[in-house]
């Protein structure tokens, strides 16, 4: 581990509220007439809100190791789920779904849940996840199913995209339990206010 | 003083972030002042120890090195 990361880890505490900003001096060396008022940027909330719009194997864990390491540290947690990043949440049973051919097609050619995640690069029909399952077996990583329930233990919550689940003939029957109800672009941008935002 | 340890969390082989998911999951049980020894072997464990630390307000009492396995000596916060 190197001693940089370690003093970043030290200095990080943040001190709030934030000091003004100090006056500044113009540079063709003359005072300004008066100072400026003194931008105070938001607080910052211990708050973490991902937007996970990408439901490849490798989008769904990264934003699960985040959501996990968030809530262990005490933040408060929250996941938009919206486009492909919706179909991760389909229960594992679930096959084909939607009102029109449209839809069902979309749902026989992208099959949701967490145990059928492809990766992005290197999927091979399968191949790719397979070999990434063998390798997270053999150095304990969790999978992205065990993450969820990790996430949604320590109190994760997560939110569907409405347009999303009726563009895509999702119902609410189809996701699995302890989702939050669906939600809009308004929604998660009130929850992302003074909160630190990912969008993966 | 001595330290007495309330309970021991063996994490050794698991990866990020299961070292601290489960470190906050079994703080939950523990009562305020209470110590937790924590063992792990991945290396990341050190950094993410320290944060999660200082973000939680969980004191990181000790932090020794013996071969592969690292150990955190960790004191729950006053509520």
């Amino acid at each position: 581990m190197s001693a940089e990361l370690m003093k970043a880890i030290e200095d990080a505490a943040v001190e709030l509220p934030y000091e003004p900003a100090p006056s500044v001096v113009s540079t063709n060396g003359k005072p300004r007439p008066a100072a400026e008022p003194a931008v105070t940027p938001p607080p910052v909330e211990n708050k973490l809100v991902i937007i996970l719009s990408h439901g490849d194997f490798e989008s769904v864990t990264a934003a699960m190791i985040l959501a996990n390491a968030s809530a262990a540290m005490e933040q408060e947690t929250h996941i938009f789920c919206t486009f492909w990043g919706l179909f991760p949440l389909l229960r594992d049973d679930v096959r084909i779904t939607g009102d029109n051919f449209m839809q069902r097609m979309l749902s026989f050619m992208n099959r949701g849940g967490l145990s059928h995640l492809k990766t992005s690069k290197f999927n091979f029909a399968g191949a790719g996840p397979a070999m990434f399952n063998v390798l997270r077996h053999k150095y304990n990583v969790a999978s992205p199913k065990e993450l969820v329930e990790s996430a949604m233990d320590l109190g994760v919550k997560f939110h569907p995209c409405q347009m999303t689940m009726d563009m895509m003939g999702l119902k609410p029957e189809h996701m699995i339990d302890g989702l939050e109800p669906p939600a809009g672009a308004a929604s998660v941008l009130m929850l992302g206010r003074g909160a630190n935002n990912l969008f993966i | 003083m001595t330290l007495a340890i309330t309970a021991t969390l063996d994490l050794k082989g698991l990866s990020c972030p299961l070292p601290i998911v489960k470190t906050a999951k079994a703080f939950k049980d523990l009562q305020p002042g209470d110590l937790l020894e924590v063992l792990a072997t991945d290396p990341g464990s050190v950094p993410d120890f320290n944060a999660w630390s200082k973000a939680t307000g969980n004191q990181l009492l000790e932090q020794t090195q013996d071969g592969g396995v690292f150990r955190f000596l960790l004191k729950k916060k006053e509520a």
